[in-house]
């Protein structure tokens, strides 16, 4: 029993490892030089990616509502912390970054947030494929409207050269960036293991015994949407602050999918770890296969293809099981026990 | 178990009583009702699912709900949760109505049930589920479970310790850890019994709670029907098809057929009552005659 | 006035197109319950064989349009089997992921094929006469009364098939329970395959349709009718033929209505946001079934 309990402890704390010894990779090979441009190029994005594919998880895995809107939430977030940024950098041009950029992740999460409640709460009415339909349009109109707002650059976009002004971006950024996903990666997980986290898993697995168990579900329902569009909100401000020109169009139905993709590759639910690696491998992926050029998009799409028939095609059960990590350890430990036995036998014996 | 067989006071054995609390067990007696279902009625279209239900039950009474399938017994239920908006008849739970409550608010204000096609939080333990059934019984603010104050862990704590306490009804602490999903059938039965006690209501509404059990296994559910009204000192009302089970536990019965409450009393009136027989139990002995 | 009735006549059109293409969405969803976001896509293919019949093979017009709706048709059966027959059972959003896979393997095999710089539609024997109402001013082109009555002509041909043949019983069948269907004889595996093939010839006749009004193509072309499409089939109840049919009247001309009077720019976000607040007043669309879940 006591077993379990640190069992639940250790996959998240297995979660916070990896995400620190990722930023500590991050860290060594920026600071020692030893990062190619192209991996320079990929921290930033593996970063907000990270924290977009927990945030989604959230929504997707412990609530079990599909969202396909998950980048008109970002865009929110994008485009408030990049506009104060820019407003403070030029009122006040002697800022500190470490002043204006958590301020800006800040407000650029809460305006997020604000939209994501604002969503949530006529998409209660709807279900399912509907509530996918509902974020998609939401998402869609939030990018039609930006793209009609000319303080904020408009169809040309919005420039965000100056908030970030030095060369080594990746560098400069990545304290940034670590903190942010590492501690939001933790508030997200505690909430899970909380009684409200409790509470929005009981939704997912049973919407009428929770409301018989005196769950406010509508209530559950309408915070998940704030808090994951908070978190895609600072990921989105990451993502401006990277950036040197903030663009409307790109904040797409697409980009909310390429999300959605990382979050069921890397497995829905509580456990978080898979998102993690998922967002990892994902954005490094179509980098990876720039070697092939043109034909890059077309493996990733065939990989993508391939994936998901071995990880969810029924046929394949069995052999998705005799490959498990679960599976693994449960063979080595018997085979360690059957070694363990014959050594014993042995001593016996030489006894 | 002698001991247990209260003796009733029964004021009148006629049918159609009106309110009248026909069967208070006797340390019941001089109590208000804790639950007070009034002419309760609601239509699927142009058919009248449930008319004129009536019943009053006694703040430790356990009370029986029979009658043939079809007859309307679970949708009573989903009338007492609020899950169905009532058309006609008023719920009163402590003196409190319950219309224009929300299903949850119903639970908080002191009404629990388990379902007939079971509905656990499968993909969440055994303990979590009961933890859910919690939920409005701990307190722990977003602020302290996401930054993990003293709060969160004094809550935890206790939610564990309860939730075990509760379990061992059932002898089912060893199962804490199950993904509840996957425990056997009963087990999922007894659990669902068991969330809703998490919720501390003062009335519990058990749909079937035999069903699928083995005569060795509603025996015991029968022994711990009761243990759980002494040691919660709450009234349960129970639908059940396992004569055994509703003759054996309730002290009152209401028979229903097409919606319609055709008799009420003990055990052994319902026994030995003609229309009951007719719509329910003779049913065979007709076809035999 | 005049513009009015121009404006409804072009959204009728274009409503038309948004049909055909739902069609394809609403009945898979309907007898496979899946989204298949990779229809879309279809279109594009079936532009880009019309423009490989005709500009490239230099065959004539009808042959471009008749290899389209059978390689369409044979391109839907195969995606089927490859793709989504292996995950039938398995979770519906991890189907989904890899509809949105083929979808990206379609367009990029149709990237490396044609590249990326957009094509001319070669739908010169399709030059169809305009039509002049009168002194009323109101000019209908060609290519919108073609594009009407081919959607005309294939709804009716669509529904007698559903409702009067035996394959037409089955998909009914199929959508309405389909281990009750399995149990009764019915060839489910058969039938899911008839329903792609029949919605990607939609598809196919529907990129003609399309490519005769944006006389332009390339790679991404079938994204955005795509999505409009299944905002069409969503909007009157996905799952239902009808409903398709008539959400993608609604969404066409409440497109060309906003365009017109409102704004180009925001047309996008009007259609969506009407979609909304159709949704929050009727949660399953306009034709859609309530589902009413038994406690």
């Amino acid at each position: 029993m006591k077993k379990f309990l640190s069992r639940i402890n250790r996959r998240d704390a297995l979660t916070l490892l990896v995400l620190v010894g990722i930023f500590a990779f991050f860290f060594i090979m920026l600071e020692t030089g030893a990062a190619s441009n192209q991996f320079k190029n990929m921290i930033i994005p593996m970063s907000y990616y990270i924290l977009l594919a927990i945030s989604l998880n959230l929504m997707v895995g412990v609530l079990g509502e599909l969202s396909l809107g998950h980048a008109g939430f970002m865009s929110v977030g994008a485009y408030t912390g990049c506009f104060l940024s820019v407003m403070l950098v030029e009122k006040f041009p002697e800022l500190p970054m470490y002043v204006y950029l958590p301020v800006a992740m800040l407000c650029g999460g809460l305006m997020a947030a604000l939209f994501g409640v604002l969503i949530g709460i006529p998409a209660l009415r709807v279900k399912g494929d509907y509530l996918a339909i509902v974020t998609l349009a939401f998402c869609e109109i939030i990018k039609t409207v930006i793209i009609n707002l000319e303080f904020l650059g408009g169809a040309i976009g919005f420039d965000t050269d100056s908030i970030v002004p030095d060369r080594n971006k990746a560098l400069t950024l990545l304290p940034y960036a670590a903190f942010a996903v590492i501690v939001s990666a933790i508030l997200i997980m505690n909430l899970v293991r909380s009684k409200h986290g409790r509470a929005i898993m009981a939704v997912r697995d049973n919407r009428i015994a929770a409301e018989a168990c005196g769950i406010n579900v509508n209530f559950y329902k309408v915070a998940v949407f704030g808090i994951a569009a908070f978190f895609a909100g600072i990921a989105g401000v990451l993502y401006g602050h990277n950036d040197v020109l903030l663009k409307s169009a790109n904040f797409d139905f697409n980009m909310s999918i390429e999300i959605l993709v990382m979050v069921v590759l890397g497995g829905m639910g509580s456990n978080m770890l898979g998102s993690v690696i998922a967002a990892v491998v994902m954005t490094a992926l179509p980098e990876m296969l720039r070697d092939f050029s043109d034909y890059r998009m077309l493996i990733y799409s065939v990989m993508l293809i391939v994936i998901m028939l071995f990880t969810s095609a029924p046929a394949l059960a069995g052999i998705r099981e005799r490959l498990s990590l679960g599976f693994i350890k449960e063979s080595l430990q018997k085979k360690m026990a059957k070694k363990a036995e014959k050594k014993k036998a042995g001593k016996e014996e030489e006894k | 178990m002698s001991e247990r067989k209260t003796v009733m006071s029964v004021n009148g054995t006629e049918m159609f009583s009106p309110p009248s609390n026909i069967l208070i067990p006797t340390r019941d007696e001089g109590k208000k009702p804790v639950l007070d279902v009034r002419g309760l009625g609601i239509d699927f279209g142009g058919l009248r699912a449930v008319d004129e239900f009536t019943i009053t039950v006694s703040p430790t009474e356990i009370s029986g709900l029979i009658g043939p399938n079809g007859a309307g017994k679970t949708t009573v239920f989903n009338l007492l949760t609020n899950v169905y908006k009532p058309t006609r008849g008023a719920i009163l739970l402590d003196g409190h109505p319950t219309a224009g409550k929300s299903v949850a608010q119903v639970n908080r204000m002191g009404i629990a049930r388990t379902f007939q096609n079971i509905r656990l939080f499968d993909q969440m333990t055994v303990l979590d589920n009961v933890r859910v059934g919690m939920s409005n019984n701990i307190r722990c603010n977003f602020a302290e479970s996401f930054l993990r104050l003293p709060g969160y862990f004094k809550a935890e704590k206790r939610s564990r310790e309860r939730a075990l306490e509760l379990l061992s009804i059932f002898h089912m602490e060893s199962e804490a850890y199950t993904l509840a999903g996957n425990l056997p059938y009963g087990a999922q039965r007894r659990l669902e019994i068991i969330r809703a006690l998490a919720t501390e209501p003062k009335v519990l509404l058990l749909d079937e709670p035999a069903a699928g059990m083995n005569p060795s296994e509603t025996h015991a559910l029968m022994e711990s029907i009761r243990q759980i009204r002494d040691q919660f000192g709450i009234a349960i009302v129970l639908i059940e098809h396992d004569m055994n089970l509703v003759m054996g536990v309730c002290e009152g019965i209401a028979v229903l057929n097409f919606g319609k409450v055709i008799a009420k009393g003990t055990p052994d009136q319902i026994k030995n009552n003609e229309a009951v027989i007719e719509a329910y139990l003779g049913r065979q002995e007709k076809k035999e005659a | 006035m005049t513009l009015l009735i121009q404006t409804l006549i072009q959204g009728i059109s274009l409503g038309s197109i948004y049909a055909l293409i739902a069609l394809g969405y609403t009945m898979v969803y309907g007898i496979a319950k899946m989204l298949n976001f990779a229809h879309g896509d279809i279109i594009m293919v079936g532009a880009y064989t019309i423009y490989s019949t005709i500009a490239l093979a230099h065959f004539p017009g009808w042959l471009g349009v008749l290899s389209a709706v059978v390689f369409c048709g044979v391109l839907g059966v195969v995606i089927e089997f490859l793709a989504y027959k292996p995950l039938r059972g398995a979770p519906s959003l991890n189907v989904l992921i890899t509809a949105i896979g083929v979808s990206y393997l379609l367009q990029n095999i149709a990237l490396l094929i044609f590249e990326g710089k957009q094509k001319a539609m070669p739908l010169g024997d399709f030059d169809f006469p305009d039509l002049k109402v009168g002194n009323t001013g109101i000019t209908v082109t060609g290519e919108v009364i073609f594009t009407i009555t081919l959607t005309v002509v294939l709804m009716i041909a669509l529904t007698l098939f559903i409702n009067k043949t035996k394959m037409g019983k089955a998909m009914r069948a199929v959508s309405e329970d389909k281990d009750a269907a399995r149990l009764m004889g019915i060839n489910v595996n058969r039938t899911i395959s008839v329903t792609f093939a029949i919605g990607s010839i939609l598809a196919a006749f529907a990129s003609l349709c399309y490519g005769m009004s944006y006389a332009y193509i390339k790679p991404t072309t079938g994204s955005m009718p795509g999505i409009k499409a299944f905002t069409a089939a969503v909007f009157g109840g996905i799952g239902s033929i009808p409903g398709a049919m008539l959400g993608g009247f609604v969404i066409g001309i409440l497109e060309k209505l906003s365009s017109a009077y409102i704004s180009t720019q925001f047309t996008d976000a009007i259609v969506f946001g009407v979609l909304i607040v159709m949704l929050v007043v009727r949660p399953t669309g306009l034709l859609g079934k309530k589902i009413r879940e038994k406690v």
